[in-house]
């Protein structure tokens, strides 16, 4: 409170007290945005309907229901195999864009990002009408259904891809070419110094990658929603439960085991970091890949075979969005975007899309940045910074639905002095700002931890006040990561479902939800334009970052260079 | 003492002329299909300029839900066109204020709460339906079935697409059908069968009758509207009532308790009960809940009233509402491993 009216020149003590203050206000921030609300589905878990304490009684039952306590297997499969594979395809995708010299890097880098401009319910759209019933491709499943697992990693892979490139991109990205001169001259050969330099060097990467996309594949309802069929995953049941059966305790018990993933990933996360340091010092001379035909080829053409993939499901929706009635009547039309034929909100819900993806664009950002500067650079105690990490690390594995659901329980009790908030924009992009939290602040993280520690001490000396460090050193080296952040925040508030599903309000409701309000009501051409309106607008907004990035990289990136 | 008076006046016509100015905003849920609300928010609209209908739109299961979770402090100044079964659960939580709107005589007394003070008049009825793919079915060869018993033969496996009850008001309704027509067990065992036939249980009613339409399963349980609907846009597609006898439910309007538009809302209740309203309704169903009017809209099953089960229990249906679904959840989501 006193902070403000401290002079703006003051000594160490006085900055360290306001960084710790606002780190703090922000773990109050996490709290009461993430904690509280997840207590009250815990809280949920053992009433009953009728408001009656039930103890565990909800637990039994679900352990007791087959239908229930074998998604759990289901889950943990599906997300396993996805996480492999994505993780596999994503590594060698990035490597070939960070550390070959293979031309069109930057075209596969943005091809890259295609899954993330569409919510998850595309891709199951698209192979409905690739390998289903109708489907041309049909034949390559020899007989085997969409509907079911092989659906569900197909899309989850389409998915999960982009977030594990970003993730491991960023990793891969600064290397200290002094490791590989060194190697070379005491006659490493080439897979040893892939085996000893670059793994180990991208070591946190991978292991935020594995389980960035295993959180996601296993909260993700979107893709099994869509291809699902009869296979059940835990995110469905929350959806049934909560949805079909209004059984809120057991949706509420549901989800409670969906966080399970969260304790292994924070501890996977923990176990990482204590063995990450800083990849990049003062003295650093940046890698820059020399060129290497055979493995270059390779990897062009690796990467050519994996944009294609991405770049034919999205292709197929668009297809789809503009035939009258597949697979009777093939004429093309814009009928489809006509959206109020189908749903009642027409082309508004296109509009509370873009307010809700700008909004969380700047306050996601501005709140990631500075909460993972305070978490990695800041002056805090260390007991401090843990409990923060650990709160940031929360939201990953809080599927959209359970945040959602949490969400009416929490703010929509009359006690709650913040029940205003209930139905309104701001409600949506709270959600949303914390349901993507976790990737954003694992992003600015990354590319804190890379710059030297040396900066702040330097700065110390010097008697330079911290925000001026922070504002002149920190925010322009981090600039990229930033854009990055905002992009991703902006995107993800575009295609989320989940978590604003049960949140918006007739005069709110987001294209995402159009999208799949009209897949449930069996309109799956109006769905896939739907979702081809906000894949367009987030690839525009996508080239506008890539312009920005571009130019900033030339005024503030030359130090990576030589 | 004139001062105040004179303030006293003045504010009060400042208030009036600001309530008469603006209309009183109505929250209105629905699980009307999507292409219904337009037509129907313009009609009542232009017979109350003073009300907007705000929609809140969803499937059965969703606006259910979503009432319940809102029950400590409602969002819902009423609810226009949602399941009857559903309405009385929400009746049982004592979520849903009595009032007997102006036309409360002319609707047939199935198909309104029989308390003198209703919590909920009926609209129209729908009912479970087949749509049936005649080119796919051509193609495989498979015989158009008549009824539910045809369904559960072993040539149609893989091949029906059927809502799932758990979340669909219409797959809650042909379960309910059944059980009613045929008796617990029996009905238990036939949708034994059934399940071997299903290839997909949907989220929504309507769902199964577009994948049908559009050749993705050959067969879909589905709404008779849907079919009708679906038909007259083109697809290849008989829409079929099992000749057995078809469960069906009805869409009713409640008045949510606690509304601040308590006024407003009765309005919509009156309206929602009127001869005019009913006219509209059957433009899209044949049943409608007030006496005399009936309508068969294009290519709509031609003998749809007298397929509805005559005996329809719907306080049974929605008092065991639960149970059922706990066991079908129990027996076919278990079941349903990918083979």
């Amino acid at each position: 409170m006193h902070a403000k009216t401290l002079p703006l020149r003051m000594k160490r003590t006085g900055d360290s007290l306001v960084l710790d203050g606002v780190l703090v206000l922000l773990g109050l921030f996490l709290v009461a945005f993430i904690v509280l609300p997840l207590v009250m589905v815990a809280l949920r878990s053992v009433y009953d309907r009728n408001d009656a304490f039930v103890g565990l009684a909800n637990y039994i039952a679900f352990l007791d229901t087959p239908s229930l306590s074998q998604s759990i297997g289901n889950s943990v499969t599906i997300a396993l195999v996805s996480t492999i594979i994505t993780t596999l395809l994503a590594f060698a995708y990035a490597y070939a864009i960070t550390r070959t010299a293979m031309p069109g890097k930057g075209v596969f880098k943005a091809l890259a990002q295609i899954p993330i401009l569409a919510p998850s319910l595309l891709p199951g759209i698209s192979l409905v009408y690739l390998f289903g019933n109708q489907g041309p491709l049909r034949f390559l499943l020899m007989g085997e259904s969409i509907y079911g697992p092989i659906g569900i990693v197909l899309g989850e892979v389409f998915y999960t891809f982009p977030h594990a490139v970003m993730i491991l991109t960023v990793a891969l990205s600064t290397a200290d070419a002094r490791l590989y001169e060194a190697a070379e001259s005491l006659g490493a050969g080439p897979l040893r110094r892939f085996f000893t330099i670059t793994v180990p060097g991208a070591r946190y990467g991978l292991i935020s990658a594995v389980f960035v996309v295993f959180t996601l594949v296993i909260t993700d309802f979107g893709v099994p929603k869509v291809v699902g069929g009869q296979y059940n995953v835990l995110a469905t049941d929350v959806y049934k439960q909560v949805v079909g059966q209004q059984n809120f305790g057991m949706g509420a018990v549901v989800g409670m085991v969906l966080l399970l993933p969260a304790v292994l990933a924070f501890a996977a996360d923990w176990i990482g970091q204590r063995k990450q340091t800083a990849l990049l010092s003062a003295r650093s001379v940046p890698y820059v890949p020399s060129r290497r035909p055979w493995c270059d080829g390779a990897m062009f053409a690796l990467c050519t075979l994996i944009a294609g993939l991405l770049a034919g499901i999205l292709g197929t929706a668009a297809f789809a969005s503009l035939i009258r009635y597949w697979p009777y009547d093939l004429t093309p039309t814009l009928a489809h975007y006509a959206f109020a034929e189908v749903d009642e909100t027409g082309w508004r819900s296109y509009g509370n899309s873009l307010i809700l993806a700008g909004l969380t664009a700047v306050i996601g950002t501005v709140t990631v940045f500075a909460g993972a500067y305070l978490v990695e650079r800041g002056p805090a105690s260390a007991g401090i910074k843990a409990a923060v990490r650990l709160l940031a690390i929360l939201p990953l594995a809080v599927p959209g639905m359970v945040l959602g659901l949490a969400y009416i329980f929490f703010f929509n009790h009359p006690g709650n002095p913040m029940n205003a908030l209930y139905g309104t924009m701001g409600i949506l992009v709270l959600s949303t700002v914390v349901h993507f939290y976790t990737v954003s602040h694992l992003t600015a993280a990354t590319a804190l931890k890379q710059l030297d520690a040396e900066f702040e001490s330097v700065s110390a000396s010097l008697k330079v006040p911290v925000w001026r460090t922070f504002f002149r050193v920190t925010v322009p080296l981090c600039l990229l990561a930033i854009l990055d952040i905002a992009l991703y925040f902006f995107v993800n508030a575009m295609t989320t479902v989940s978590a604003v599903v049960f949140l918006y309000a007739p005069d709110t409701k987001p294209a995402s939800v159009a999208v799949l309000n009209m897949d449930d009501a069996g309109e799956i051409a109006g769905a896939a334009a739907m979702a081809m309106m906000i894949v367009y607008t987030s690839a525009a907004v996508r080239l506008l970052h890539t312009g920005a990035s571009h130019w900033l990289s030339q005024r503030t990136q030359t130090w990576r260079r030589r | 003492m004139t001062l105040r008076l004179a303030v006293a006046t003045t504010a009060a016509v400042v208030l009036a002329t600001g309530t008469a100015a603006a209309a009183t905003k109505l929250t209105v849920y629905t699980a009307l299909e999507p292409e219904q609300l337009g037509p129907y928010k313009k009609a009542f609209e232009t017979d109350n300029p003073d009300i907007t209908i705000q929609w809140v739109r969803d499937s059965t299961g969703v606006v259910t839900a979503k009432l319940l979770a809102e029950k400590a402090n409602p969002q819902a100044d009423v609810v226009w066109g949602l399941a009857a079964s559903s309405l009385m659960i929400l009746d049982q939580q004592g979520m849903l204020d009595g009032y007997a709107p102006a036309g409360l005589a002319t609707i047939k007394p199935e198909f309104r709460d029989a308390k003198d003070q209703p919590t909920w008049v009926g609209m129209d009825a729908w009912m479970a339906a087949l749509c049936f793919n005649t080119v796919e079915a051509g193609k495989k060869n498979l015989p158009k079935p008549q009824s539910w018993a045809d369904l559960a033969k072993p040539e149609y496996k893989g091949q029906v697409v059927m809502p799932n009850p758990a979340s669909s008001g219409t797959g809650f309704l042909a379960v309910s059908g059944w059980m009613q027509i045929m008796g617990d067990k029996p009905a238990w065992e036939y949708m034994d069968k059934l399940h071997d036939n299903v290839a997909v249980y949907t989220h929504s009613g309507s769902k199964p009758c577009k994948m049908a339409a559009a050749g993705e399963y050959p067969i879909g349980l589905s709404i008779e509207y849907t079919g009708a609907q679906q038909k007259t846009k083109g697809a290849p597609i008989d829409v079929i009532l099992a000749s057995e006898g078809t469960g069906w439910d009805m869409e009713a309007t409640a008045i949510v308790k606690g509304t601040k538009n308590l006024d407003a809302a009765r309005k919509l209740a009156d309206w929602a009960s009127t001869d005019k309203a009913a006219k509209l309704y059957t433009q899209y169903y044949a049943v409608a809940a007030v006496k005399g009017v009936s309508n068969y809209p294009a290519n709509y099953p031609a003998n749809a009233e007298a397929a509805m089960i005559k005996k329809n229990d719907f306080a049974w249906a929605a008092s065991n509402r639960d149970a059922i679904l706990a066991e079908w959840s129990k027996r076919y989501n278990a079941k349903s491993e990918p083979k």
